[in-house]
Order: C-alpha cells, then structure tokens, then sequence
C-alpha cells in the first residue's frame, strides 16, 4: 500500500501520528511497521519516523524512498522531498514551510496544519489536522474507519482526548485547498 | 488473543514476565531503556521485581545470584553494557546457570553510535566471557519473534543449565510492529536440584561456583560442559530458507538484515537472478550443517550484515569454501538499503557471467 | 561433658588457611552464630575472592561463589529472589572495599537486608601480600616495597565509617578477632547483625579487623600484637551505626 516518512521537529507529535497510521494499518489486517528516529535528537531537534503499511511482510522498516512524504518543517522538507518515489506524493504544512516543490513527477499538497489547528484551539494537534488532509487526499483508509481508530486509541481515562482529536481530524478533512 | 502494536524492547520484556520471569535487572542504555522501563511499570503489578542496578556489572551479578537460588532472571543493555556484563556472563557459564541476557546492539567500538549495528556478533557468538564457554544466541528479525523467541531463550536456558542471549539491535528495540503473545507452550523441564535456596535441613547443602583449582578437574568439567554444547548443537539449530532450492546466489544473514535482504531477494528475482535468503535464526547454535548442503547447490553466498563481515568466516568453515563467500553491508550504526543489496547482487551475478 | 564441638553449620572439610590465620575463627563464630539462630536451612552464604574463596566449602548452608567483589550483588539477587531467607557475604578487604567498592555501596544505599562480613587484614593475602585499600600508611607489602606512601597510593579507607552515613545501613560495627575479650565481642556484633537482617531493617556489616602472618611476615602471636599496635588506632573498634539503639 504505502511507505510513509513523516518528519518535523520533535514534540510535533510526529511519531503519534505515525502510530495512528500504523495501527489503523494493523486493525484492517495489513503488514505495518513503525519506526522512530531515536537518541539525542529527538529532545527539541529533528524528529522522524518510518512508517510500512503493506500487504505483504515488511523488509526495511526504514523508509528511505517513501511513497508519502509528511513535512512538518522546512530542514525536514529540504532533506527528504528529493527521495521521494516517483508518482508519489508530499504533504507539506505550508504555515512552517514557504517553498514550493518544484519536482513535477510527485504530487504536492499544501495544508497550513499548525496554523489551522492554532486558530481552532487546538495548539497541539497539527498533527491529527494534517492526518485528516492525508486520508481525504489518499485514501489510505476511509474517513469513518480511521474515525474509529482514532477514538479507540484516546486512553479511557481521558475522553476529552478522543473528542478534541475528532474535531482536529475534520478540520483537515474537510479543508478546501 | 487479538494482537498488539509494541516496539521490540517493549515486546521482550512482555514475553519474559510471560514466561515467569519474576527478576529483572538492569541499568539503562540507549537503545534498549524501553525494555527496562517496561519492566518497571510492569512488574510490581504483576509480582515481580524490577531493579536498577549500580552498574551493569552489579546488574549481571544479581542476575547470578537470583539464578544461582532458582529464580528466572533476565538482564538486558546494549553494546558498551554488554562488555561489561561480559565477567559475569562468563562466571554465570562457568557455575552452569541458566538466564537470559538482552543485548540491544548499537555501533561500536567504544561509545560507537547509538543507531542500530550488528557489530557484537563476535562477542556473542565467539567470546561473550573468558573461557571456554558458549552462549545460545537467538537472533529475532521482528518484534513478533523478540516476543516468541525471549519465551524459547528461557526454556532453552533452563534445559541445558547456560545462559541464553537474544541478539537485537536498536531497530528492532525502538521499531513497533504487531506482536501476538500466542498461548506458548513451555518445554518440559528439569527440578532445579542445584538451586542455593537454603537446603531446608532436608538435603546437603548445594554449592554453585566455577573455581577448580586443580586442572585435570577443570579440564573434565569444562569437556563434560562442552557435550552438552553438543547436544544444543544437534537437537536446537533454528533457520529459514527462502528461496533457496533453485538460487545461484544465497544470502546468509540474521536479524533485521535477514528481512531487508528478503526484500533485496524479491527484486533480484524480478530481474531474472536466482537468488535466496537463508536467514540464521540461531547463531549459536550455528545451522553449519544445513549451510554446507546448500554450498552443493549454490554459486556463491552473501552475508549481508550490519558490521564488516564477522559471519563471514562462520559461513566458509561451514560450507568448507566450497563456494565464494563474500560481504555486503554497512557498519557503524548504518542500516543497509534494499537497493544496495539488489544492487550487490546484480553485480556479483553480472561478474560470474563474464 | 562437652567442651569442644564442632558447629554444624561448618562441614567436615579441614581449613586450607595458614597457621596463625584469624579466618578459622571469623568462620567458626559465623557457623556458631547461624547454629544459635537455627537457620543453617534458611540461610545461602556468598563466598568472595580471596584467601576465604573456599568459604564455599566450609559452611553447610548453601553457598554460592561471587566473582570478585560482586558478592553484594549476588547477595542482592539472591535476596530479591527469596526474601525470606538469610543471606550473607563473607568478603575481604580488597574483594569489598577496591574491586567491590560500587557494590559495597549500593547494597547500602538500597538498604538490602543482607549481612557482610568484612575480613579487614590490610593486605591481599591469596595473591602473596600485595597492598590493600586496608594497607596502613608507611606499611610495607610486596607492591609497597617502601611502605604505603599517601602521595603515591593514597590513603587506608575506613569502611564502617562510611556505610555508616548511608542512609539504608542499619548496623555496623568494627571488632577484633586479637584476644578472647574480642572475640567475644565479635560473635556478639555477628549474632546482632543477623538478627538485624531477620528484622529486615537494612544493611548489616561486621568489620573483623584480622591477622595475616604469613603474608606480614610475623610468627601468629606477634601478628597479633601488631594488629593490636597499628591497626586499632587506624580502625577504631566500635559501633558505628544501628538502628535499633536510634530507635530507643
């Protein structure tokens, strides 16, 4: 189906993100792997993870020619966007990053992720807004069954969790570029 | 039971609670911390102990000495930390104790890195300790078999009274992949009569140590070990053959290279190579016999590691250089690419055709 | 009438020690101790690195042989695994207080209900007299052939002492094995420091400071009388913690 490199900074909840892609891969069957960039860097510098969802037993667990390129920052746009497969395509948080990509064998997608999730409140959830614009644009998963993913991986303890997700989650789906 | 998403590290900390490890100690380390940090969230809940040691040497010796009165007691640390342990693992072989010892491999020598490596392969599987000794080394390739494989490494261990390792690496610590702790089924195993427990004035007292002074008594004891080596090697080799009946080219190779080279094997044969995957399992046990009836078959093998070639040696001496036996792969905490392997065998299958 | 009696708690296995040496009686008033308490059958012993190394031999309780220094941890494993046993250590000075040291330390800080018995004879005796951390200044061993300078080798550490400021020492004491008064003494501090490991109060250690005639170069008795002249002063005998007298 897909390998996904999603990069940012760290505590950009990139590594959630990738989790929620992966066990939403997991619950519908599919071969999935999840792995972080690990060690000093991840306090505060560049943060990333490698994310496999396949039908068929994964390999590399890293992904070094992503299908799917997630950029939540410039320096991490600027590194990964040239390893990017053909044909495949770039979600790029256009409130962090002003380039624009200038590859024309991949598909770019613009969508002001922190911003979005700043002017609705929900400071922290840039994340679950770009992974709303990931599943309209791709078709990963559908919208209601990632939906239920989502809520179900919210702790029990914490409802308000799920909720706020949810809402995070439709303001990217349902962003009009 | 449904599965579970859970890194490596979480995974075999999981399986060894499972397996009734009551006894955890440790002293962290990156890659392998989450391991100990699950450990310490866990065991108190479900009545065991989890302990940070002092050091990774106190660390190996409560080890001893929790096994050395009967209990299952695991450890577990990365490179730099294995060196250290590396008196104890001795001393435990020595005293024939059974345990398991985890080692998350990172770059090295020295500090290294702290990205994944499968640069301890020697140490494991040729000098874990001074001495005579061996250790069974199992070499997982997914976070499904750190689980399945942490299960086995304690029953192994307690069935031929030796320590056990699992041999990781900081990939398959930190990566999450779907785990299923399947209802394992325990091997039979024998009463631990040698336990120091206090003898409970209802037998003589039992004495565990590993000094023997006069040499003709060490030499007995040390060859008497070595049968039961035997028998591990005889009755516990553990392997996948993929593709492997028809290849040309056989790529030897264990742990998580073992997976990126199954997806290097997949892209050769696309492009009309034969070629196949024989993936270690057990590195001691090391599956030399079923290697030597490949090397009847093949043109050449790869070993395809995460150092600069220390399985090499293992796979000529099992296969008697019958057949070329060469190296690909990174070191230094660098992970291999799918490309780069193709890549190696396409130009050795070019070389052998002009 | 009885007047000598082996303990049970000592096997038949004769002492391989020198003449003169002071670990027989160190040995025998742990194994009269262990007999009082009842507890041979509850208890694992762990043997060090060192002259007594064979301990393992010599007590019929279980016993296990630690690598050098690493008895506090095996002792610790131990513990952990069976809580209510009776776990002891029997360790030299240079097994507990150099290569040891970490170790030594830790069961303190972690308070591990587990009794060292610390053989203090300032002087590596299995491996012929080479100096110890014990070593006293201006004394002469085979690797301070001019005598233990503290510019060179630093200074004699005190053990008691500093176990004694860890907050998870319960009791320790420093006694002599010198004269039948202090032996005495000494198997009284022994008994009081099992009895605080069976009231789980923490750590308990026993300095034994002991004699080495072979290794110092002295007939057993002038050992004796040198221990007597020079170590006491440096290692002043006496109880430097226990909990149970706080508590009063």
């Amino acid at each position: 189906m897909a390998s996904i490199l999603l990069a940012g900074f760290g505590g950009q909840g990139i590594l959630f993100a990738g989790k929620q892609l992966v066990s939403a891969g997991m619950n519908a069957g599919k071969e999935v792997s999840w792995l972080p960039s690990y060690g000093p860097e991840m306090r505060g510098g560049t943060c990333n993870c490698s994310v496999n969802i396949e039908d068929d037993p994964v390999g590399s667990p890293l992904v070094t020619e992503p299908d799917i390129l997630v950029a939540f920052n410039k320096p991490s746009y600027e590194k990964f966007y040239k390893s990017v497969k053909k044909g495949g395509r770039v979600f790029i948080d256009s409130s962090l990053i002003d380039s624009k990509c200038e590859r024309t064998d991949i598909t770019a997608e613009y969508i002001p992720a922190t911003s979005l999730a700043d002017i609705s409140g929900f400071a922290k959830l840039a994340n679950v807004v770009m992974l709303g614009y990931i599943i309209k644009k791709t078709g990963l998963f559908t919208k209601d069954y990632f939906v239920s993913c989502l809520k179900a991986s919210a702790p029990k303890s914490k409802p308000e969790l799920a909720e706020l997700n949810l809402k995070a989650f439709e303001i990217g789906y349902s962003y009009d570029d | 039971m449904s599965k579970m998403l859970m890194k490596g590290n979480e995974a075999i900390a999981e399986a060894a609670i499972r397996a009734g490890c009551k006894l955890f100690f440790g002293y962290p380390i990156t890659p392998q911390t989450e391991l100990s940090e699950y450990m310490a969230k866990q065991m108190p809940k479900r009545g065991g102990l989890c302990l940070q040691a002092e050091s990774e040497i106190a660390a190996i010796n409560m080890v001893l000495g929790a096994t050395a009165s009967g209990a299952r007691a695991i450890t577990s640390s990365s490179s730099p930390g294995i060196s250290l342990k590396s008196e104890g693992i001795s001393y435990i072989a020595g005293s024939d104790l059974p345990c398991v010892i985890v080692n998350v491999q990172r770059g090295g020598p020295g500090l290294g890195g702290i990205q994944p490596a499968q640069s301890d392969y020697n140490q494991a599987t040729k000098a874990p300790g001074h001495g005579d000794l061996h250790l069974i080394v199992l070499a997982p390739a997914s976070v499904q078999e750190m689980a399945s494989l942490t299960g086995l490494a304690f029953d192994l261990a307690d069935q031929y009274r030796m320590p056990a390792m699992i041999l990781a690496d900081g990939a398959l610590g930190q990566m999450m992949e779907p785990v299923d702790f399947e209802e394992r089924t325990p091997r039979e195993l024998p009463e631990k009569t040698w336990a120091c427990c206090g003898h409970g004035n209802k037998r003589e007292h039992n004495i565990i140590n590993s000094l023997y002074i006069q040499p003709n008594v060490l030499e007995d004891i040390v060859k008497e070990r070595f049968k039961r080596y035997e028998e591990v090697e005889k009755n516990e080799v553990m392997y996948e053959e993929y593709m492997c009946d028809d290849a040309d080219i056989v790529i030897v190779a264990y742990g998580i290279t073992a997976r990126i080279a199954k997806s290097a094997v997949k892209e050769a044969r696309a492009m009309g190579v034969k070629a196949g995957l024989f993936r270690c399992i057990t590195l001691y046990p090391f599956p030399a016999k079923e290697l030597e009836k490949l090397s009847h078959k093949v043109k050449r093998f790869v070993s395809v590691e995460m150092n600069m070639g220390q399985m090499v040696n293992d796979v000529k001496v099992a296969t008697d250089c019958r057949v070329p036996v060469t190296h690909c792969g990174r070191t230094g905490g660098v992970i291999p690419t799918v490309k780069e392997i193709t890549e190696e065998i396409m130009r050795l299958s070019a070389k052998k055709e002009g | 009438m009885v007047v000598f009696k082996k303990p049970h708690a000592l096997t038949d296995v004769p002492f391989h020690y020198c003449p003169g040496c002071t670990h027989g009686i160190v040995h025998r008033l742990v194994a009269e101790v262990i007999d009082e308490l009842g507890i041979e059958g509850e208890t694992v012993g762990i043997a060090p690195v060192g002259c007594s190394v064979f301990a393992y031999n010599y007590f019929n309780c279980d016993m296990i042989e630690a690598p050098h220094g690493r008895a506090p941890a095996v002792a610790t494993g131990v513990k952990r695994a069976n809580p209510d046993k009776t776990v002891f250590t029997y360790q030299g000075d240079g097994d507990l207080a150099a290569i040891g040291t970490a170790e030594t330390v830790h069961v303190g800080t972690r308070g591990e209900n587990i009794t060292i018995i610390f053989i203090n004879n300032a002087i590596y005796g299995m491996t012929g007299g080479q100096m110890a951390p014990t070593t006293l200044l201006g004394q002469v061993t085979t690797t301070t052939p001019y005598g233990r300078d503290k510019h060179i080798q630093g200074n004699p550490i005190r053990i008691c002492e500093m176990l004694a400021t860890l907050d998870g020492t319960a009791y320790a004491e420093r006694v002599s094995v010198d004269c039948v008064k202090n032996v005495v003494a000494a198997k009284k501090a022994i008994k009081k420091a099992f009895e605080i490991q069976q009231k789980k109060l923490g750590l308990s250690i026993v300095e034994v400071l002991s004699s080495c005639p072979t290794n110092w170069g002295l007939t057993p008795e002038k050992a004796l009388e040198w221990l007597r002249a020079n170590m006491i002063e440096h290692y002043p005998l006496g109880v430097y913690k226990d909990v149970t007298k706080e508590a009063e």
